[in-house]
């Protein structure tokens, strides 16, 4: 081995048995440095599952949704309004749509109503979310009974119950045939609560869009991008709360690091002034600071993201997640895939390891450079 | 041999606490031989055997130490080498390879056990570990304090701890020995046992500079020249060749 390798390795064996010595300060520092880089990465790793999440299941969602508006307010829209855009140049298909929201006083919760598109039920029977059967404590061929807006008791049987792979929109569901539906808000024939719309070019998505508005004034095109936009900036503003949380965290970091930065203690100093008079270089010294900094703040680095990527992904974000997930009372329970925004957590490295090595090397740099006789006089 | 001439220092220069320590000293220490700083508190022993050590600069004057090993001169240059006006770095190497400390205080450091403490003067130089380590036993062998090799030092009475700073002194096997006050936290017996240690050290070659006030120490027959000191200054040299 070559000297400066030699230097560095031995330097490096020195920091060790330098930071076993002070057990119990350099192992809460490295406890509470973890604990800020797991709640972070924790963050990163969430709403960057969740955005996946949302993303994957908009795939399916229409090109343009057609809503009607009424003073301002969306409305039922006329099925007599589907067949004319049909009509338009480049629309490919037009699905009338039936969904609402359901408020069930028993149990609490909220809810969506959808008549499916595809695969239809049977009038009297629904497919639920995995959260509604949780809620309701019902499972397939139980019946589930609803208010109509008659006051009325709507009996219907649990055809299957959705996977959870899904949850995270699914979880609050109920389809239903387009016959229970209108019983149940009691909505005249021939009216929708809106229009799915297929257009097979994209590039004329927005034309379509304009040309719909201009035949029918009253409605509202709104395209999957804008859908995609919405999704986004409302777990952007979840992103909001995690901004705060963020923010805390980071605040914590910065008062932990100013606290290390100003906390070498006397033993310390007068360490350094016997290194430095027993031939060590004040560059020798601020390499030994540099090995405890990075031991230190990489082993929190590395053990904080991995407890991260175990709670996020394994444990579904168990800490936080009723305070970021779901808007009711039942809270989709779903394993997150996997998702890893290296970018993200280089910022994260960048961000926590390299102010900490530099806390850490500041003040001893400080302290190195006393003068070597002054051990002498101690 | 190490050369001194008309070396001063002065503290807090041109301010109202000034304060010469070393004024106006010329001496010439021997190779191979032991020459011993004697004097009372505040004779400027410990700021002299400071500016031979190079840990200090003088404020005026020329130290020059002759043929010494560095990996900055060569040996043609190294003949008379003038450390006075030297980098922070070469001075650095000068004091890391050519001379041995042992403090008054020992300046152990705690914590960290026995053998690690020897060790320690050697982990910048980038030798091998295991050559050190083996170097570093030996000396533990040589001064009778191997059983406490993995120790921490503060289990050590003050004799192991006076033999393990006198082991850490030599690890990089320095040419001369520096030491200031090693007697004056030792018992009559510890001393003496230090002043045979010294012997032994001096019969291997090596130049050892001692400041001391201890009469066990400047009366030793051991003792080549007795410099006395007082207020910085030079007020004798006795037994001088």
């Amino acid at each position: 081995m070559n000297i400066p390798l030699n230097r560095h390795s031995n330097i490096l064996d020195f920091s060790l048995s330098s930071l076993l010595r002070r057990k119990s300060k350099n192992l809460s520092l490295l406890v509470v440095y973890t604990l800020i880089i797991f709640v972070i990465a924790s963050l990163i790793f969430f709403v960057q599952a969740l955005k996946r999440e949302a993303a994957q299941l908009l795939k399916e969602a229409p090109d343009m949704v057609v809503q009607r508006m009424v003073a301002g307010r969306h409305d039922l829209i006329p099925a007599a309004y589907g067949e004319k855009i049909s009509a338009i140049r480049g629309v490919t298909s037009v699905s009338p749509r039936l969904w609402g929201y359901y408020y069930d006083q028993v149990f609490g919760a909220n809810y969506t109503l959808l008549v499916a598109e595809g695969k239809p039920v049977e009038p009297g029977n629904i497919m639920i979310g995995a959260g509604v059967a949780r809620n309701q404590r019902i499972q397939a061929s139980d019946m589930l009974t609803l208010k109509t807006s008659a006051n009325e008791a709507l009996l219907l049987t649990v055809q299957g119950i959705y996977p959870s792979s899904s949850e995270l929109i699914s979880s609050d569901l109920i389809i239903l045939s387009a016959e229970d539906f209108q019983a149940m808000f009691n909505l005249p024939p021939g009216q929708n609560t809106d229009l799915a719309v297929t257009v097979a070019n994209p590039r004329e998505q927005v034309t379509v869009a304009a040309k719909i508005a201009e035949l029918f004034p009253d409605t509202r095109p709104i395209l999957k991008s804008e859908i995609l936009r919405t999704y986004d900036s409302l777990f952007e503003w979840r992103g909001g709360m995690i901004v705060v949380i963020l923010a805390v965290a980071v605040l914590s970091f910065i008062i932990f690091a100013w606290d290390k930065a100003t906390g070498l203690s006397a033993e310390e100093r007068k360490e350094i002034g016997i290194l430095k008079s027993i031939g060590w270089e004040t560059s020798d010294v601020l390499l030994l600071k540099f090995w405890e900094g990075i031991v230190i703040s990489l082993s929190a680095f590395l053990t904080g993201v991995v407890l991260a990527y175990v709670h996020v992904f394994f444990f579904s974000a168990a800490l936080f997640e009723h305070a970021l997930k779901g808007w009711s009372v039942i809270y989709p329970q779903f394993r997150l895939v996997p998702v890893i925004d290296v970018y993200q957590l280089t910022v994260l490295f960048f961000l926590t390891v390299l102010p900490y090595t530099a806390a850490t090397i500041i003040p001893a740099w400080l302290a190195a450079t006393v003068p070597p006789d002054a051990a002498m006089r101690s | 041999m190490i050369e001194l001439s008309s070396v001063t220092k002065t503290f807090n220069a041109d301010r109202h606490n000034q304060f010469t320590a070393v004024d106006d000293v010329s001496l010439t220490i021997e190779p191979g031989r032991l020459t011993i700083l004697k004097g009372p508190s505040g004779s400027g022993k410990t700021t002299l055997l400071a500016l031979i050590g190079c840990m200090a600069r003088p404020t005026s004057g020329r130290i020059r130490l002759h043929n010494i090993r560095t990996s900055f001169f060569t040996e043609a240059e190294n003949s008379a080498l003038d450390i006075t006006s030297l980098p922070e770095r070469f001075l650095t190497e000068i004091r890391r390879t050519t001379f041995g400390f042992i403090f008054q205080q020992f300046n152990l450091v705690k914590g960290i056990s026995a053998l690690e403490n020897i060790m320690l003067p050697a982990y910048p130089t980038g030798e091998n570990q295991a050559d050190f380590r083996r170097r570093a036993l030996e000396l533990m062998e040589l001064f009778s304090v191997s059983r406490h090799a993995a120790s921490p030092v503060e289990w050590l009475s003050g004799g192991e701890l006076q033999r393990v700073a006198i082991a850490r002194a030599l690890v990089n096997n320095p040419a001369i020995i520096i030491a200031d006050e090693p007697t004056a936290h030792l018992d009559s017996k510890l001393s003496g046992e230090f002043m045979e240690m010294v012997g032994n050290l001096k019969s291997e070659g090596k130049t050892i500079l001692i400041a001391s006030h201890d009469p066990l120490v400047y009366d030793s027959v051991l003792a080549d020249t007795v410099v006395g000191m007082r207020d910085g200054r030079i007020t004798g040299i006795t037994g001088a060749a």
